[in-house]
């Protein structure tokens, strides 16, 4: 199990990960950059200080922490934080979105990259899967967390309301779901496109025990983290609504969906890249 | 005389309810899921000798799919329990995406397909479910033919690794294969020996073949009735054996012409043999309500229409 990182040392790893994601999307010119970045922060909190986990990767997970992302096509930010926790060589990287790769556009098990237990893309389904794997540990008496990334515009698909309903009904209070809530979906902010309105009194409605961050502040994730799972254990699955910026860490991909999958060119790249700290060196 | 003897009579899902509670018995990792159709699936034996292995998820059937390949991560041997309707079409994404592309070991077992569903109407006869699941890659499609087999089959699903749909029905139908008669995954049943006509069939319809055989015995036809209960892997073997001899085929099944396992003997006989084949299927039509053995003469799928296509099968072999 991985040693837990100081706040300093998550940083640096975070400004890694944001070069790897660009550098990733502009080698094969496809792929999600904006919620990529605008998640990195919370990734590196989970994979390097909060969630107990084995980089030797074993499917079934017995007596480790589950991590499960639902809106798969921010992949670039999940194969980075993978590979630098030690599930595969960082420069594997290198093979994102091309043939015969291991890193599928989207998250697959198919490949067999250490790491990911199932195929996310088509949205709505990472919730579903997350219950199954708390159920499974429930019924192993294994009391580790089971976690679950899910997007704001995927709050747009029914199939999320139906786990929502079936998690507080059925107890599943060692389950603790986030939403990226940046705001922004591909065709637009998601308040035009199909607004969510008030997604913490849904969820409240709903039985969660609803908590709210900030979703690029360090500091800020790992106390979240932390009082979802002190809430825990006390009967009701947690949701943590967390703020974030799309494209965070890169100026010209902030405040705008223009960057929800659009791959930057070379001189969109040198400008990115320097902004971003080289802390672990490029793959 | 057909030459097997009517041991009984009992829907195909009472085999499958059975086998449930059997497979529990032999092992604790199998657990099961039901979208509010406890009583039509027959899963109540299972729940009351297992109730914390069962999850009730309401009329949710994506939920429900995306929960059994999360059971699985953690070593659990998921049963989904609801009508072919909603096991397939409803869910089919979830399916493609959470259980066929991650090879999820999850079997998903679907109650009243096709028309002999009866008065319920076309919204749940569902006829395309064979084609939907047999083009997943990696997905094992199987339809037992009795309540014996169905049991057979559901226990032997347990014990392998890997997706598979198994499907049967609503309606009480004799029960025929002998609770000692082998069931192997992919290994084609031959129940009648024959010269003149191969008769492949699955599903309900494999007790319209026997009723054919006899039929067919006494205008003089030798007819071989093997029975397909696994669609996919296809046993091209047993099926190439057997048109060897007799130089043409028959499919019967109930289930949409297009798609179904006439095709995946089509596509057998074009490959490896060229054969006259007769489809005994629904042709590009939905079903009505209607008791099911009104419904299986007005789609053509009863022992009546076997023959004809039999007929038809060996007329064009001569012609050739």
């Amino acid at each position: 199990m991985a040693e837990k990182k100081s706040v300093a040392e998550l940083k640096a790893i975070a400004s890694q990960v944001r070069r790897d994601i660009v550098r990733m999307v502009h080698s094969c010119q496809s792929g999600h950059p904006g919620g990529s970045l605008g998640c990195t922060d919370f990734f590196v909190a989970l994979y390097f200080h909060e969630m107990n986990h084995d980089p030797k990767f074993n499917m079934d997970a017995k007596g480790e922490d589950l991590f499960f992302l639902s809106n798969g096509h921010i992949s670039p930010v999940f194969y980075s934080v993978l590979a630098h926790s030690g599930y595969f060589p960082v420069k594997e990287l290198a093979t994102f979105r091309k043939i015969n790769s291991r890193l599928q556009g989207h998250p697959a098990t198919h490949e067999h990259l250490p790491g990911i237990r199932i195929a996310s893309g088509s949205l709505g389904q990472g919730m579903s899967v997350a219950i199954g794997a708390a159920e499974a540990k429930r019924l192993n008496k294994d009391d580790s967390f089971v976690y679950v990334l899910m997007g704001d515009g995927e709050q747009q698909e029914g199939q999320v309301w139906e786990a929502a309903m079936y998690a507080p009904n059925h107890k599943l209070d060692h389950l603790i779901a986030t939403i990226d809530w940046n705001g922004q979906q591909i065709d637009g902010p998601t308040a035009k496109i199909n607004d969510l309105r008030d997604l913490r009194a849904k969820y409240e409605a709903f039985g969660w025990e609803v908590i709210e961050s900030n979703g690029n502040d360090m500091e800020g994730i790992l106390a979240a983290l932390q009082k979802a799972k002190s809430l825990a254990g006390k009967g009701k699955p947690v949701m943590n609504l967390m703020k974030t910026e799309m494209g965070a860490g890169v100026d010209f991909m902030m405040g705008s969906h223009k960057w929800h999958g659009v791959a930057p060119n070379d001189e969109q790249l040198a400008e990115a890249l320097g902004q971003l700290e080289e802390t672990l060196g490029d793959y | 005389m057909t030459k097997f003897e009517i041991l009984g009579k009992n829907d195909t899902r009472s085999g499958f309810g059975v086998g449930l509670l059997e497979a529990g018995q032999q092992n604790p990792n199998v657990v099961a899921l039901c979208a509010d159709l406890i009583g039509s699936l027959k899963m109540d034996a299972f729940i009351k000798e297992f109730p914390e292995r069962f999850f009730q998820v309401g009329i949710a059937e994506a939920n429900m799919m995306g929960i059994a390949a999360g059971l699985t991560i953690g070593g659990k041997i998921p049963f989904t329990g609801t009508f072919a309707n909603f096991s397939t079409g409803r869910v089919y994404d979830q399916i493609r995406q959470s259980i066929a592309y991650s090879g999820k070991n999850v079997k998903i077992c679907a109650s009243h397909a096709g028309v002999t569903l009866g008065e319920d109407g076309a919204t749940h006869q569902i006829l395309e479910d064979i084609g939907m699941m047999k083009m997943l890659p990696g997905m094992t499609v199987i339809n037992p033919c009795d309540y014996n087999q169905t049991r057979q089959a559901t226990v032997a699903i347990a014990k392998y690794e890997g997706p598979v749909y198994l499907r049967f029905g609503r309606p009480k139908v004799p029960i025929f294969i002998k609770e000692d008669m082998p069931f192997v995954i992919g290994k084609a049943l031959k129940l009648v020996e024959g010269n003149d006509v191969s008769i492949f069939a699955t599903g309900h319809l494999v007790w319209e073949a026997v009723l054919a055989e006899e039929i067919l015995r006494e205008k003089g036809i030798s007819a071989e009735i093997i029975n397909i209960h696994t669609i996919k892997p296809l046993d091209e073997k047993a099926i190439l054996d057997s048109v060897a001899k007799t130089g043409c085929a028959v499919s019967a099944e109930e289930h949409q012409m297009n798609g179904g396992l006439g095709d995946s003997i089509a596509q057998t006989l074009a490959t490896h043999s060229p054969l006259p084949q007769e489809y005994v299927a629904v042709k590009d039509s939905f079903g009505e309500s209607g008791v099911p053995e009104q419904l299986m003469e007005k789609y053509g799928l009863n022992a009546a229409h076997i023959v004809e296509a039999a007929l038809k099968a060996i007329d064009r072999k001569r012609k050739k």
